[in-house]
């Protein structure tokens, strides 16, 4: 009967050890991983925590932040938001009691849903290594965001094909241009062998390339006309040159206008890298993955998006970002410190510069290292010939939910089961009503 | 033996019941709570009565997906129990390869929703782009279509395994006394077969319409809801509330339809199970 007891007891201590293990070692791991173990002792230095945006450069910040902790002893703990759960990670993050130092936002609209956490950064070292004020994401007078990178799209071209039909990247000055060039690669298809434009693709993994980025094209020359940097309501003014664009795209590419629903961003990527179209839309983030794929610099170049508004003579890529850096405010008096002196460090040493330079691209910042990405260095030259840069304004859009209701129409046009006039209204009308349902 | 039980029952219960107040009472009380509140993070939150809640009900595109849903609920339970059902009946009969079929039939349900989804998409894609028909991102009916051949594809050896079980369980000599009877297989798939596995089909209704009505991977990964939201089942409609809005009133609009939503399966299963366990017989 004893040893029965016994025997009772210990299932019972190794029942309630095993409910619990699950949790133990989930502490254990949190606590490595965050480095803690070495810095945290010397709790005056502060400490980091980075709640990354960008997964393509997780390995890249994981290896400068141990240089970092080497460096000064402060621990640096760098986490990586699985791709399109920023949100959700963030909002589960931030609760924490060890939540992230340093987040970021994608711009005003998304600083609506955070700017209560949003430490003011004027006046802080890293503030004043900014190139310019223009870089700052504003919430009333405080600087709620930094931008820590600056990106360009435009439509990539492979010159050689393009030769190969006849054309150079400078017979491309104007949407006509482009249209003529496209329409006649499309007429000598087959005996080519390539097409104009890649799938425009609107599965999740690319719509982006046109609800958002596209769509920032007629947003951009209303807002030019207007002198404006946002609105409550859009016009619609360029929408006639938006279907001409989206019309371009769809009508002279690699597929049929009805596959289009169902093509990926790799698709797109997969046909330019093999030959396949003439030109890609995307951004100078698609850089390393061309040149991974064999691509070399003297097959490509980046050309503005030209849909035939404003001066097009003038125009020069997209360039802007909607990556800006906000360091928690309600982190501790030592970890903010702690973050900003980070982030300098980034914007001011050799290895910090040089890691952003190769991994994010161009940086903002007064002692920003050269780099080596081809499309960023288009844009420089386009700048340089007294281009002016189209700017980011889809970081003004109402919401997600705005995107959306644009992708599908866009979509439903291409595969012919709904009219331009769906996409208009989800333009105009879905505009007006998101906006006032963010804003209520 | 009996006797430690009752002694140490605390022990034995207090692990388990730590771990669901934890994983489960805790946040379901402060999902309550939230529901009524506006709010980005859960630790600022302001109370704000029932708005969000006035809002939820109001709201047009939450009740289309509640109805493509329950239409969604109904037909892929009927075919999910009635195929899963036949498959059962032969595979009891003693055929050749048996086991490997059940073990085939099986396997889908090893798969996760996500993974199904997408793999799905691109079969049904590439089915209906042959056939010259829009895919399935342009059209809620075929949406519908592909969502209900997946969910059949993935529960039916799932539910098959539970209603095997059931039928085995049933005694030879109710079987063998009906046929000396002279009754006819109809009639004893009908007056002994399936009164006997009741309870197996009360488990599988329930599995099928709560799984039904909590689908969310299979379609965030098939028809994300496309084409404008008209494919969009209730769970990804409180997702997309959730996290593809602007504001802090969002938070709180998304929360109120989770709670609707909660108290919506627990009724609807409640009543299931009334009705079916009142048909069940004692053996």
């Amino acid at each position: 009967m004893k040893m029965k007891k016994v025997l009772a007891l210990g299932l019972i201590a190794m029942m309630a050890a095993a409910t619990f293990a699950g949790c133990g070692s989930k502490g254990g791991d949190s606590a490595s991983t965050d480095g803690a173990a070495d810095g945290a002792a010397d709790g005056s230095k502060g400490q980091v925590y980075y709640l990354n945006f960008k997964p393509e450069a997780d390995e890249a910040w994981q290896d400068i932040a141990k240089q970092y902790t080497e460096e000064t002893g402060v621990p640096v703990t760098v986490i990586t938001a699985a791709s399109g759960t920023y949100e959700e990670t963030l909002s589960s993050e931030i609760i924490k009691d060890e939540a992230p130092t340093l987040f970021q936002v994608n711009g005003p609209v998304g600083l609506a849903n955070w700017k209560d956490y949003c430490y003011d950064l004027k006046g802080t070292s890293l503030y004043d290594e900014l190139t310019s004020d223009s870089f700052a994401l504003y919430d009333g007078d405080a600087v709620a965001g930094i931008a820590y990178v600056i990106e360009s799209y435009g439509i990539i071209t492979n010159t050689k094909l393009l030769e190969e039909a006849g054309y150079t990247v400078d017979d491309i000055a104007s949407f006509d241009d482009l249209k003529k060039v496209a329409e006649d690669i499309t007429a000598r298809k087959d005996e080519l062998g390539f097409a104009a434009f890649t799938s425009a693709g609107m599965d999740g993994s690319s719509d982006w390339r046109f609800k958002t980025h596209l769509a920032n094209l007629p947003i951009y020359f209303e807002y030019q006309d207007k002198g404006i940097d946002s609105t409550d309501a859009i016009e619609g003014k360029y929408l006639d040159n938006y279907k001409a664009i989206w019309d371009l795209y769809i009508n002279n590419a690699t597929c049929d206008p009805s596959e289009l629903a169902g093509k990926t961003g790799d698709d797109a990527e997969n046909e330019f890298a093999s030959g396949e179209a003439v030109f890609f839309q995307n951004g100078s983030w698609e850089y390393a993955n061309l040149i991974d794929k064999g691509m070399t610099d003297d097959e490509l170049a980046m050309i503005p998006i030209y849909i035939g508004a404003g001066d097009e003579a003038n125009q020069g890529l997209c360039t802007g970002t909607e990556n800006y850096w906000c360091v928690n405010s309600e982190a501790s008096e030592e970890d903010i410190q702690a973050t900003i002196d980070f982030l300098t460090w980034m914007v001011t040493s050799e290895a910090g510069t040089s890691m952003l330079a190769d991994q994010i691209g161009v940086i903002p910042f007064k002692n920003a290292a050269d780099t080596t990405n081809l499309f960023v260095l288009n844009d420089r030259d386009y700048t340089d010939n007294g281009k002016t840069p189209v700017s980011w304004n889809f970081t003004t859009m109402p919401s997600e939910e705005w995107k959306n209701g644009v992708g599908s129409a866009l979509t439903a046009y291409a595969a012919g089961t709904g009219s331009w006039d769906d996409v208009v209204t989800a333009f105009v009308d879905g505009w007006a009503s998101e906006y006032a349902a963010a804003n209520n | 033996m009996e006797k430690a039980i009752r002694k140490y029952w605390p022990v034995f219960v207090l692990p388990t019941l730590a771990a669901f107040s934890v994983g489960f009472i805790y946040p379901f009380v402060q999902g309550l709570y939230l529901s009524f509140c506006r709010f980005t993070t859960i630790k600022k939150a302001s109370f704000n009565g029932l708005d969000n809640y006035a809002y939820a009900l109001a709201d047009s595109e939450f009740w289309h997906s509640f109805w493509f849903t329950a239409l969604f609920t109904v037909v892929s339970t009927v075919l999910i129990n009635v195929i899963a059902f036949a498959i059962a009946l032969a595979l009891t009969n003693k055929i050749k390869g048996a086991n490997i079929f059940r073990t085939v039939f099986f396997m889908p349900n090893l798969i996760g929703g996500i993974v199904l989804g997408y793999i799905w998409q691109i079969l049904l894609n590439c089915v209906l782009s042959i056939l010259e028909k829009p895919l399935l991102a342009l059209n809620a009916t075929y949406g519908f279509i592909g969502l209900t051949i997946l969910m059949c594809w993935q529960q039916i050896g799932y539910m098959m395994i539970i209603y095997i079980a059931g039928l085995q369980s049933i005694p030879d000599d109710y079987i063998e006394a009906a046929k000396i009877d002279g009754a006819t297989t109809g009639q004893i798939l009908f007056r002994i077969k399936i009164p006997n596995v009741m309870p197996s089909i009360t488990i599988c209704t329930f599995l099928t319409i709560t799984n039904g009505f909590k689908l969310f991977d299979q379609n965030l990964a098939l028809t994300g809801g496309e084409p404008a939201h008209a494919s969009e089942m209730l769970a990804l409609n409180i997702y997309n509330t959730f996290y593809s809005r602007t504001g802090p009133q969002w938070k709180g609009y998304g929360q109120a339809k989770a709670v609707i939503f909660c108290i919506m399966v627990i009724i609807i299963s409640m009543i299931q199970l009334r009705f079916t366990k009142s048909k069940e017989v004692q053996q």
